[in-house]
C-alpha cells in the first residue's frame, strides 16, 4: 500500500489502525480482500518515523488491544496536499504486445492472429471476473466504481485487439 | 463437443449458408459445427460481416441452411416444413434483436403475452404469465406502457420477457445491447446473469465484449467459420487487485 494512500485516509480525522482498514475495505470492496492486514501497520510505523504521522495512546478498553490513535502532522498534511495535486497515471504497456505481433509476422514464427486470439481469451476471462464482481456490488458504491474502471480499461484493450485483428487480417491478404 | 455430459439442446453439424452463385458466391456460414449444452450461455463474437447474425438466424429457423444438419433437443429441424418451422419459432425458441422489434401499438404486457396467445394459450393464463415475466425483468410498473413511452433499456427488457413467454428451450440474442447506452447495457447484463442462474440456455452473437464476457464459452468467427473457441469460466490468470494496481 502506497504511503500517500494511508496518509490520505487519515486526513479525515485521527483514527485507529482498524478504522483505516475499514475505510480502505469499503473503498476497495472485493479488491481489498487481498490486502495484507499487517501492511497498514508497517506503513503507519514508517510514516511515524518519517514525522508525517503522530501517535497518541488513547486510554482504551481492556479487550481492545489497538489503542493507538494516528493523526497527520503538519508535514503529513502537506504531503497529502502535494499528492492530491500531483498528476500521475500508470503507463499502459502496449508496445511489447505490438512488437510481439510485428516480430512474429516478420520472422514467420507465429500467426499474429493466433496471438491476438490468445490475448483476447485472457482479457475476456478477466473481463468476466471483473464484471461479475461489479454486478455483485451494490450500485453506486465506491467499490463498484473501481470495478467499473477495470471493466472499462479491459474493454479499451479489447477494442485495440480488434484493431490489431483488422490490421493483421488485411496484411495477410496482401501478396 | 458437449463438455457438460448431457445431450445438447442445440446442435449443428457442418452448417452452411451461401448467397449468390459461382463467381459472386458468398459463404456466409461455412461448415460450422457446434453443440450448446442445457443451461449454457454461448457467445459468438466476430467482426461485422463475419456471418454471426446469419448463423443465429439459421439456428432459430428464421432462415434455411444451404447444407448441414441442425438439431433442437435431439430433433432434426433443418428439413422441417414452413409450417413446422413457424411452430418451432413460436414455441421452442425465443429471439432478442438489436432493434427490439416490439409491436408499437401494443402495451408492454400485450407484447409479452403475444407469443403465448399465438401458441394457443388461454388469454387469462397468457396475461398472468406475461405479468410475471415483466416483474422478473423489473418492469412490473410499466406493464401498461406503449414501447414509445419506454427507454431503450426498458424496451429490450420487454423484448427479453417476450422471448421467455413460451418457456423456450433456447434464447437467441443478436447484438442485444447494440442500441443501448452503457447504463442500459448493464441492465441487460444483469438480466442475462439472472437467466443464466435460472438455467436458461442462451446463445448470443455480439461484438460487445461486455455482453460476450457474460458467457461460459466464447466462439470467435471470421469469414463464416469458427476460428477460436474458449471457456471463460474457471477464472483468469491474474487477480483483480493486480488489474487495479493493488499489490498482493
Amino acid at each position: 500500500m502506497q504511503q500517500e494512500v494511508v496518509l490520505a485516509m487519515l486526513a479525515k480525522e485521527p483514527s485507529h489502525g482498524y478504522e483505516l482498514r475499514a475505510r480502505l475495505g469499503e473503498a476497495l470492496g472485493p479488491l481489498g480482500d487481498a490486502m495484507n492486514a499487517g501492511q497498514i501497520y508497517v506503513t503507519l510505523t514508517r510514516l511515524e518515523k518519517a514525522g508525517l504521522v503522530s501517535v497518541e495512546h488513547a486510554a482504551g478498553l481492556p479487550d481492545r488491544p489497538d489503542r493507538k490513535v494516528y493523526a497527520l502532522t503538519p508535514a503529513g498534511q502537506q504531503r497529502v496536499a502535494d499528492w492530491l495535486a500531483e498528476v500521475s497515471w500508470p503507463r499502459p504497456d502496449l508496445a511489447e504486445f505490438h512488437l510481439k505481433l510485428v516480430a512474429a509476422a516478420a520472422a514467420r514464427l507465429a500467426d499474429p492472429l493466433s496471438i491476438v486470439d490468445a490475448q483476447r481469451r485472457e482479457l475476456l476471462r478477466r473481463l468476466r471476473d471483473a464484471q461479475r464482481a461489479a454486478l455483485a456490488e451494490p450500485a453506486r458504491s465506491d467499490a463498484a466504481l473501481l470495478l467499473e474502471g477495470i471493466v472499462l480499461r479491459l474493454q479499451a484493450d479489447l477494442r485495440w485487439l480488434e484493431a490489431c485483428e483488422r490490421n493483421w487480417t488485411t496484411r495477410k491478404g496482401r501478396p | 463437443m458437449n463438455e457438460d455430459g448431457g445431450a445438447p439442446v442445440l446442435r449443428a453439424q457442418g452448417l452452411r449458408k451461401q448467397f449468390g452463385s459461382s463467381d459472386t458466391l458468398v459463404r456466409a456460414v461455412d461448415d460450422v459445427s457446434l453443440a450448446v449444452a442445457e443451461g449454457e450461455t454461448l457467445a459468438v463474437m466476430g467482426p461485422s460481416g463475419c456471418g454471426k447474425s446469419t448463423l443465429l438466424h439459421l439456428l432459430g429457423g428464421l432462415d434455411r441452411p444451404s447444407g448441414g444438419e441442425l438439431y433442437l433437443a435431439g430433433q432434426r429441424i433443418d428439413q422441417l416444413s414452413e409450417r413446422g418451422l413457424a411452430r418451432l419459432r413460436r414455441r421452442a425458441v425465443g429471439f432478442v434483436f438489436q432493434a427490439f422489434h416490439l409491436m408499437d401499438e401494443l402495451t408492454a404486457v400485450e407484447n409479452v403475452e403475444l407469443p403465448a396467445l399465438l401458441a394457443g394459450a388461454a388469454p387469462r393464463a397468457a396475461r398472468r404469465r406475461a405479468a410475471g415475466l415483466l416483474e422478473q425483468v423489473g418492469l412490473a410498473d410499466r406493464a401498461g406502457f406503449l414501447p414509445s413511452a419506454l427507454s431503450g433499456g426498458q424496451r429490450q427488457r420487454v423484448a427479453v420477457a417476450r422471448a421467455l413467454a413460451n418457456d423456450p428451450l433456447v434464447i437467441l440474442a443478436d447484438e442485444p445491447a447494440g442500441n443501448l447506452d452503457s447504463e442500459a447495457t448493464l441492465d441487460v447484463l444483469r438480466l442475462f446473469d439472472t437467466l443464466h442462474t435460472a438455467g436458461q440456455t442462451l446463445v448470443v452473437v455480439t461484438h460487445d465484449s461486455r455482453i460476450a464476457a457474460t458467457a461460459d464459452r466464447l466462439i470467435t468467427m471470421r469469414d463464416g467459420a469458427f476460428v477460436d473457441e474458449t471457456r471463460l469460466t474457471g477464472g483468469s490468470g491474474g487477480s483483480l487487485g493486480a488489474l487495479a494496481g493493488l499489490e498482493g
